[in-house]
């Protein structure tokens, strides 16, 4: 790292003379290079950004002007959001949403770190396998299986109708969640944990005083990744929650809140914004993690 | 006379170091076991039966395969659409979400704003994206629509046009492109420098430069993005349902038996199909031949992929 920062510097003396020259050409190409670089940032920002815009701007018009194609709301409404909520069941979903991305998220961390952290740092025949085995699940996709598993909870166990089916499974490692993790753990160096266990550390006191607090950016990002994918899964309530709709997470019961609000889009459109609210709003606490998580899983494997 | 076990003590160490080792994998272990090859032998079982979910399954030897292949009238159009989204979309995210990469890496000042910008949408819920997207691209109250109007643009019916319906599905994918963004933006970064110096002294222009100096570098990361693409688009479910379902304009709660895909089965993907018969049709036998030729598909692309480095197993150590 400092070897490529401080190497320049001695070629540096020997050039000026070379660069004073075509100085004033190469600023104004630079300044150029600036202006287009930023303009094409800007316009495609917007493009992403005004989804947004038209959703927020439509869930404050009133029920006609939603349907009018107009762009800038006549009068702000801001009591749609009050009915958003004051629509039966919309408290139940958030309470739902929560319990299944809560308790899906603590177990999934529980199961996921000791299992990740075998297969990054011990040595065992098999370990290849192991981890093999771990990304063909997590390529799998999940309506191969759904079929046995479902027929499972709902006729041996009886717990169609709730979100545990959802939830038991987390507490048995999630692939994505030991994959990720895994990554993280195989940049913790090794003498770390032997000095650990020359100082008569056990195994389990090992990973929980020295292999956890270091690896808390990681456990952070799967934390986070898997408490979106709870929040964001539409399949798996689909699969078990649909019959009883005391079980339905916000995800689920947007659609249908379409449904039954058949012509009222602005009332639509400010629960889609409030389905993704504490989804963003998490985003800007935990920027960091985040982006280390996306990395990780893709970037020098 | 050198003894032919080892000593006790090291025998014992032995042991003691593999039970340690299953005992921090057995939670992975006890899943995979129950929640994943259980559940995959029990698919092979019951594609051979025939089973309604109420009466006892009966064995009906390769029916399902043969009804599955020859006779069923959804299977064609729900492989093209999976295969076609499968191609147009990973290809074009690919593209896209390198050319927003390097668009970031190029930006001097506010870089916070645009990268929070360009990933903020991949965070909006899918089915919350759906249907913002469904509203925004409708033909009669969309907003999207009353711009093109306004300019003098013929705009197209979107998700209600079976020839747009999936360019539409395509689109919303785009617009969700901040994870693959991040990741070639830390493997442009991550190129190094010197590089970059030595073809500018060489006088080398910016598609020489990518040619020569960032691409070879970034290989990796593409397969990388093209493989995890490709599974993903392979398990295309709730954009699709959720687009068709809205976009039909039919009211329909959830459990209704709709005929999926809307319109003209142009959204119908082979997840939407494995769900259709096996928790409304409860034509168990043919879900779960239709889930193996998914576990199939699957199986042989990333096997396929993954031959040629795609940077997932390096790094043992």
């Amino acid at each position: 790292m400092t070897a490529t920062t401080t190497l320049p510097a001695p070629a540096a003396p020997s050039r000026p003379a070379a660069r004073r020259s075509p100085a004033p050409a190469a600023r104004r190409r630079a300044a150029l290079e600036w202006i287009a670089v930023h303009t094409v940032a800007l316009a495609t920002a917007l493009f992403f950004l005004l989804p947004f815009v038209f959703v927020f701007l439509t869930s404050v018009m009133s029920d006609d002007q939603a349907m009018s194609g107009e762009l800038w709301p006549h009068e702000w409404h801001w009591s749609n959001y009050a009915e958003v909520f004051s629509t039966p069941g919309f408290a139940d979903w958030w309470r739902n949403s929560l319990l299944y991305a809560g308790l899906g998220t603590l177990f999934t961390v529980c199961s996921s770190v000791p299992v990740a952290y075998a297969l990054a740092k011990f040595r065992f025949r098999g370990r290849r396998t192991a981890m093999l085995l771990v990304i063909s699940t997590m390529m799998l996709p999940p309506q191969v299986i759904v079929i046995p598993m479902y027929l499972v909870w709902a006729q041996q166990l009886h717990l169609s109708g709730s979100l545990w089916p959802l939830i038991i499974p987390m507490a048995f490692g999630d692939a994505y969640s030991i994959f990720l993790l895994r990554q993280f753990l195989l940049t913790i160096p090794r003498e770390y944990l032997e000095s650990a266990r020359i100082d008569g550390c056990g195994e389990l006191r090992t990973l929980l005083s020295v292999v956890v607090p270091m690896a808390k950016p990681g456990i952070a990002a799967v934390a986070l990744f898997q408490f979106f994918y709870c929040w964001n899964d539409y399949f798996g309530p689909q699969i078990y929650a649909a019959q009883n709709p005391g079980a339905w997470t916000l995800s689920y019961g947007l659609e249908t809140f379409k449904s039954a609000h058949s012509v009222n889009w602005n009332l639509t459109m400010a629960a889609t914004l409030l389905v993704m609210a504490p989804v963003i709003a998490v985003f800007f606490f935990a920027q960091k993690a985040f982006v280390e998580g996306v990395t990780l899983t893709g970037v020098k494997g | 006379m050198a003894p032919l076990t080892p000593a006790p003590a090291l025998r014992r160490k032995a042991v003691r170091e593999r039970l340690r080792t299953l005992g921090f994998l057995s939670p992975w272990l006890i899943g995979f076991t129950v929640f994943f090859g259980y559940p995959l032998i029990a698919t092979v079982y019951f594609s051979f039966m025939h089973y309604n979910q109420i009466e006892t399954p009966t064995f009906v030897g390769l029916r399902n395969w043969r009804y599955v292949f020859e006779q069923m009238p959804l299977f064609g159009p729900a492989l093209w659409n999976t295969l076609w989204l499968v191609v147009v979309m990973v290809a074009l995210r690919v593209v896209f979400g390198l050319g927003i990469g390097l668009l970031v890496t190029k930006v001097k000042t506010g870089v916070g704003f645009f990268r929070t910008a360009f990933y903020l949408p991949y965070l909006a819920p899918p089915v919350a994206a759906t249907v913002a997207f469904v509203f925004l691209l409708n033909p009669g109250t969309g907003p999207v629509n009353a711009i093109l109007g306004n300019l003098g643009i013929d705009a197209p019916n979107w998700f209600n046009d079976p020839a747009w319906a999936k360019p539409s599905l395509v689109m919303l994918s785009l617009w969700g492109i901040g994870d693959l963004m991040v990741i070639f933006m830390a493997a442009l970064l991550d190129v190094p420098r010197e590089q970059y110096e030595a073809a500018e002294l060489d006088g080398a222009g910016a598609l020489t430069t990518f040619r020569y100096v960032t691409w070879p570098s970034i290989t990796p990361i593409v397969m990388f993005a093209v493989v995890t693409g490709v599974v993903q688009t392979m398990q295309y479910y709730t954009q699709a349902l959720v687009a068709g379902k809205l976009a039909s304009g039919v009211s329909v709660g959830p459990g209704s038996v709709i005929q999926p895909g809307y319109p003209d089965h142009s959204t119908l993907t082979v997840p939407q199909l494995v769900y259709s018969l096996g928790f409304q049709n409860f034509n168990t036998g043919a879900a779960c031949v239709l889930s193996l030729v998914l576990f199939a598909i699957a199986m042989a692309v990333t096997t396929l992929l993954m031959r040629r480095r795609a940077g997932l197993l390096s790094a043992e150590d």
